[in-house]
């Protein structure tokens, strides 16, 4: 019996060990994203490009001499702020990340950056978070996003209304801070340009019915419905029951509702709507798209660019800075995002760390132009869109 | 006339229609709420789920028959799955009921504890249901669409105003009718019928006068599990297929059950009714209908809406509220909650 004690012991204490020698090889990488709740259908593709980032920096033999990166997840639930919350926590107390990729919902990034990320001086990189009032959010340099505001997509589409000649809308927004935002901006920017909004309403997701909305809505009339919202979820329903009832037969779209899956099931009904969506173009989104099909996913599913950029920016700011303390790092995520620098396109990070490691400097383009403005976050190109034939059409990039 | 007729189609269309077919689809789901809650005497918060699986099954089933090239014409194929997918959802159910119900009905626990176990049963299904068919949204809609179009209505009647009418709205509320007659008939006609509502009413006299409980327990499951397939096949029909919002649809649910009085069938489709029509006509902006009605002086500025859409749930659990406060057993004297 002593024996058997002592030997299990032993083991225990040459296990701690060994655990402990493998964790100083690792670096990890929180990646928060909702993997359940509204947005679930997208988030899987973001988790995977994500990935892609990390297996690529890994292949390359990794960062800071060596260190490996393991990517942790954890559900954001996109709407439950305290579950989002209790994840982060999670990632930064039991599984000792050093960084953060996500959130993505504006909801509940900005309760992770007030609750977790501040206090415990954590970055973070959001793929996907667009509302404005993040822009101007207590975040001690911590806060980055690889998405442009959407108080920048609220002015493009107000200029492609204006551009059609169109002066009356009726507005409808996904009832949370993305929408919200959203739509606050798009009617700022609409009024400015001499619009009048008849109606704006909100719609929940994943709700039954939207009959009410629709009738409301076609109460107050209007050219246009503009449609804030998602394309798998509350957007969808409030087209399908505007076109049901024949009470709009042209939709403006805010970005969320750029999806194949809202072509498909809508079906020609929605040919001559139109949108705007942010957007990349260029030798970075093709190298991007090369690696995405190599992996087995769809590089042009929502975000995904965006969330390997984030994953990737903070790997090279953990380079430039040669730690990856989120205090020590953060503050070179704007230098290898910005010029000056070697241009770096998705596929070159093992290029970008050599660079690094000799003491040079990048800029990195990646799969979105990354350029980093303001408070951190990307400037935005958003492509103008119409729906021609069942497909999505381009007109030019604002 | 024209005005007034215009006026009418208005209301019609955005009100009449969207919330009778919304109505139905929600009386049927509040019925297996109320047959659970009158003869297993819980509130089942797995139902909606339960709604979810029986309308994956039969969408299934439907990527197997369009498979094979089989079709009704103008009607949905997911019809003739249907009844593959109540089959499915029943072996669900009963599947449930002897895995996790009955070690708790042989213990005669309060009901308060089988509200907790069916929300674990729901959370089960819920990840069963994303396991098999996956988060996304689903449309299995085939057929024709509509019965009329709110373009061929303009060109028929030479109105202003178009009247819509789906196909599934339109078989939503036939198919309704259908079930609630034939659940009406078997409950009060049937040996099988009384012998549950015998058992609803008093377990212990029903087990004395020779009424054998797991039978009436498993013939409740099977009625419960077709309901829900059937509500959650014309749901997803109507709107289309995504797992998330069956969960949503339990609260409006559960609301109608109440109103309409928890146990008592009529109640459940009246609260149905109650819920929809309400939840549509009090966040409805009426200036579009009174323009053709009133007039000219008298036509209004502003949108007339009483409340904004935000407020359609608060609605709904407003008249949940005022209905317990004054009549605590609901409606149609349900039983007390």
């Amino acid at each position: 019996m002593k024996k058997l004690l002592m030997a299990s012991a032993v083991t225990a204490v040459a296990g701690t060990a060994a655990f402990g020698a493998a964790h100083e090889n690792v670096i990890k990488l929180g990646i928060i994203l909702g993997f359940t709740g509204p947005i679930e259908s997208i988030t899987p593709s973001m988790s995977e490009s994500a990935q892609l980032a990390v297996s690529e920096i890994n292949d390359a033999g990794g960062i800071l001499d060596g260190k490996m990166i393991e990517a942790v997840t954890a559900d954001s639930t996109c709407v439950d702020a305290a579950a989002a919350t209790a994840a982060a926590e999670r990632l930064i107390t039991s599984d000792g990340i050093s960084g953060i990729m996500g959130a993505d919902c504006s909801g509940v990034t900005g309760a992770i950056l007030a609750n977790v990320a501040v206090p415990n001086g954590m970055v973070m990189i959001s793929p996907s978070a667009t509302s404005p009032g993040l822009s101007e959010a207590e975040d001690n340099g911590l806060f980055f996003r690889t998405a442009p505001s959407d108080a920048r997509q609220g002015e493009v589409l107000a200029n492609i209304l204006d551009s059609k000649g169109v002066t009356e809308v009726a507005v409808t927004y996904t009832n949370n801070d993305y929408g919200q935002g959203l739509s606050d901006s798009f009617i700022a920017a609409f009024e400015a340009n001499g619009g009048t909004v008849t109606l704006n309403a909100s719609h929940e997701d994943g709700k039954g019915d939207y009959s009410a909305e629709v009738g409301a809505l076609a109460s107050a009339g209007g050219d246009v419905l503009v449609v804030l919202g998602y394309a798998d979820q509350g957007g969808q329903g409030m087209i399908r029951g505007a076109l049901d009832s024949g009470a709009f037969d042209t939709f403006m779209m805010g970005d969320g509702m750029y999806s194949e899956d809202l072509l498909a099931s809508i079906g020609p009904d929605l040919n001559g709507s139109y949108g705007a969506v942010p957007w990349s173009e260029g030798e970075g989104t093709e190298a991007f798209a090369g690696l995405a099909d190599a992996a087995g996913f769809d590089p042009a599913s929502s975000y995904t660019r965006e969330s390997y950029d984030a994953a990737a920016l903070i790997a090279l700011a953990m380079q430039a800075a040669g730690s990856s303390d989120p205090n020590e790092y953060k503050a070179s995520i704007l230098d290898v995002a910005n010029a000056p620098g070697e241009p770096i396109l998705p596929g070159d990070l093992k290029k970008a760390f050599d660079i690094l490691a000799e003491g040079g400097d990048i800029d990195y383009v990646g799969a979105t132009n990354v350029e980093l403005i303001g408070p951190g976050e990307a400037a935005g190109t958003y492509l103008e869109y119409t729906v021609e034939d069942g497909a999505f059409s381009q007109v030019e990039i604002r | 006339m024209i005005d007034f007729l215009n006026g009418l189609v208005a209301l019609l269309n955005f009100v009449v229609i969207p919330a009778t077919a919304y109505g139905a689809q929600l009386a049927l789901g509040a019925l297996g709420v109320t047959l659970i809650y009158g003869i297993l005497r819980f509130s089942n918060f797995a139902h909606g789920d339960t709604m979810a699986f029986g309308a994956m099954s039969t969408i299934l089933v439907t990527w197997l028959l369009q498979g094979w090239g089989v079709s009704l014409g103008p009607l949905p194929t997911a019809l003739l799955a249907l009844p593959f997918g109540i089959a499915i959802t029943a072996l669900l159910v009963l599947g449930t009921d002897k895995l996790v119900y009955r070690f708790y009905r042989r213990q005669r626990v309060a009901p308060v504890i089988l509200v907790i176990v069916s929300m674990g049963v729901m959370f089960v299904t819920n990840g069963l249901v994303r396991f098999i068919i996956g988060p996304d949204d689903r449309n299995f809609a085939d057929g024709a669409r509509f019965l009329i179009s709110a373009r061929d209505f303009r060109e028929i009647t030479g109105l202003d105003e178009g009247l819509a009418f789906r196909t599934s709205q339109a078989m939503t509320i036939v198919t309704a009718v259908i079930v609630v007659a034939a659940l009406f008939w078997f409950l009060n006609r049937t040996r099988t019928g009384k012998s549950m509502r015998a058992f609803s009413d008093n377990e212990d006299l029903a087990l004395l006068s020779g009424i054998n409980p797991e039978r009436v327990v498993t013939i409740t499951w099977v009625i419960v599990a077709a309901l829900a397939a059937v509500a959650g096949v014309l749901y997803g029909l109507d709107k289309s297929f995504k797992p998330f919002t069956y969960f949503q649809l339990l609260l409006p649910i559960f609301a109608a059950a109440i109103v309409g009085g928890l146990g008592s069938p009529i109640g459940a489709i009246a609260g149905g009714f109650v819920v929809a029509f309400s939840e549509v006509t009090v966040t409805y902006a009426w200036k579009k209908v009174l323009e053709y009605w009133l007039p000219g002086p008298l036509e209004p500025d502003g949108l007339v809406q009483l409340l904004s859409t935000d407020y359609k749930f608060a609605v709904s659990f407003a008249i949940l509220v005022i209905v317990l406060l004054f009549r605590p057993t609901g409606l149609f004297k349900g039983k007390s909650v």
